[in-house]
């Protein structure tokens, strides 16, 4: 067998195509949120939203409302009560996020267990890359194009509030709302993801591929190409590894991810340990002479 | 003639803290006027006021002519941040930074057009980075940092430059570049307003000087505001005998 066969044979099943479009959609919308993510220092939050849309979206099936409805007002839910309980109690942001979405993520769990049709509610939580019907991935694709088309036309706005949103206030635009609208997105994008990797493991697409490109560039700009690219590509080898040695699919894709990061933090040319650590010892060597 | 900035009786309490009592200035287009105070006498309040970040309790705030929030659309209000604020591993070169003051001229997806190019480079020219404009910001050295973030407002064309600190933790040389630069931007036209802990680049940089402890103590030329008694207001006694306030 090949490698073009080994390529070409799990598409010959329409789960498998199906997986690899979904895995792919998701790879790279949220690798394109998490490029703001990691520079605002949101990953926290993002790992926030991620699971408190969980209550959100079982409560959307219970009423038959679509699942993003219930993961964006959820999504806000949370980010507003994290606020409240850190501006009116003496309790720290860090734990005030972590009160929130893990009682949030609680009460989504205890409705999938009251839920009838448990089998179908369950594979949120740990995605089911696998078990994405035809309507499943007409979902994710329309969430997916909204949310890429919206980062990506915005893009220059978004950057400048993660950089500096006084100047932003300063020159008439809204930190406010662009800080809402990102939140609003991740939410959205958490939907996304679901599908394909779970509400648990949602949050590593949302931080790794940004923090991977940070370290490979110092151009925000490259940093929007290279995240979308490596994360589809892990993606992708996470799919096919899972296909080939029967493991969970989309474990292997985040598993896939974090290698990926692995080896540019070790290795990325300016901002990798390996590379820095022999820049410094050349800048050191003309003070003290190796022995002969 | 219309002040460019001017404040009248501006209260702004925090919670149960009072930062401003009843604060009341104007400064005249082209002036560079010094803020000068100690931690806590409220520089960053009336900078966040004018600004319109702090909503003050009582009092009006006119930035040239216009209610804070129409000055902010017409882009006359330009800021310079202390260093602290800013986060200098960021992925954004030089000329980048500088273009983010365009984005109020530009459509809804900020993509520059010629004249925004050619405002980045003249503004860029004028504080002499073009050769470094395609650095990552964070490579460029204290003095070079704080001229980026000038050259973002000249891009912008801000008729009103807020800088907060912009002395702090930098070398004499870059002192002496900034200061000069500063008067050339108010001798254009622009009005400068600069919190300062170091009274003695005063003299040389600023046209007037204002002391304040939550209130205006005083709003004078330098040489007034530098007389030992003056300082003492604003500082206590100890300044009269270290000769600066740090």
């Amino acid at each position: 067998m090949n490698l073009l066969d080994l390529l070409l044979e799990p598409l010959t099943y329409d789960f498998m195509v199906r997986a690899l479009a979904t895995v792919l959609v998701a790879a790279i919308v949220c690798a394109v949120l998490s490029c703001w993510l990691v520079l605002i220092g949101w990953s926290l939050m993002g790992d926030a939203v991620s699971h408190a849309v969980l209550p959100g979206v079982v409560l959307a099936y219970i009423v038959g409302a679509p699942f993003a409805l219930g993961a964006v007002v959820f999504g806000f839910l949370a980010v507003a009560l994290i606020g409240a309980v850190r501006d009116t109690s003496r309790i720290k942001e860090d734990a005030a996020i972590g009160i929130v979405f893990t009682t949030l993520f609680a009460l989504g769990l205890v409705l999938i267990s009251v839920t009838p049709s448990q089998t179908d509610l369950s594979h949120i939580i740990f995605g089911n890359l696998l078990g994405v019907s035809w309507t499943d991935l007409v979902q994710v694709m329309v969430l997916g194009a909204v949310t890429f088309t919206i980062l990506v036309a915005k893009r220059r706005d978004f950057t400048l509030f993660a950089f500096d949103p006084t100047h932003a206030h300063a020159i008439g635009l809204n930190p406010r709302v662009l800080g809402a609208a990102l939140l609003g997105l991740l939410a959205l994008t958490s939907v996304v993801a679901l599908q394909a990797v779970g509400v648990i493991l949602v949050v590593a697409m949302l931080i790794i591929p940004g923090a991977t490109a940070h370290l490979l560039t110092d151009r925000f700009g490259r940093m929007l190409v290279i995240a979308p690219t490596l994360s589809a590509v892990c993606a992708v080898v996470g799919l096919y590894l899972s296909y080939y040695l029967d493991a969970a699919s989309g474990a292997m894709v985040v598993l896939a991810q974090g290698a990926a990061f692995v080896v540019v933090y070790l290795f990325s040319p300016r901002h990798g340990l390996v590379g820095t650590r022999v820049m410094a010892r050349r800048r050191r060597r003309p003070l003290t002479p190796a022995a002969p | 003639m219309t002040a460019a900035i001017s404040v009248q009786d501006v209260t702004v309490h925090y919670g149960e803290v009072l930062a401003l009592d009843r604060a009341t200035l104007d400064v005249a287009p082209g002036r560079v006027c010094a803020l000068i105070g100690m931690n806590g006498s409220g520089k960053s309040t009336l900078f966040k006021t004018i600004m319109g970040l702090v909503r003050p309790d009582s009092g009006t705030v006119r930035v040239t002519g216009q209610s804070p929030a129409q000055a902010r659309r017409s882009g006359a209000v330009g800021y310079v941040p202390q260093s602290e604020d800013v986060d200098w591993s960021f992925p954004l070169s030089v000329r980048d930074v500088v273009m983010t003051g365009r984005y109020g001229h530009m459509g809804f997806t900020r993509r520059p057009r010629a004249a925004d190019h050619d405002a980045v480079e003249h503004a860029l020219t004028r504080v002499e980075l073009t050769d470094l404009a395609s650095r990552q910001i964070g490579q460029l050295s204290g003095g070079q940092r704080k001229r980026a973030f000038v050259a973002r407002g000249i891009a912008q064309g801000a008729r009103i430059l807020l800088l907060d600190e912009p002395f702090a933790g930098v070398d004499k040389r870059t002192e002496a570049t900034m200061t000069r630069l500063l008067r050339e931007l108010a001798d254009d036209g622009a009005t400068v307003l600069v919190s300062t802990h170091d009274l003695h680049t005063l003299p040389a940089l600023a046209d007037e000087a204002i002391l304040l402890m939550r209130r205006v103590l005083l709003h004078a030329s330098p040489a007034e505001v530098l007389q030992p008694e003056a300082l003492a207001l604003a500082f206590g006694l100890d300044v009269l005998n270290r000769g600066d306030a740090a």
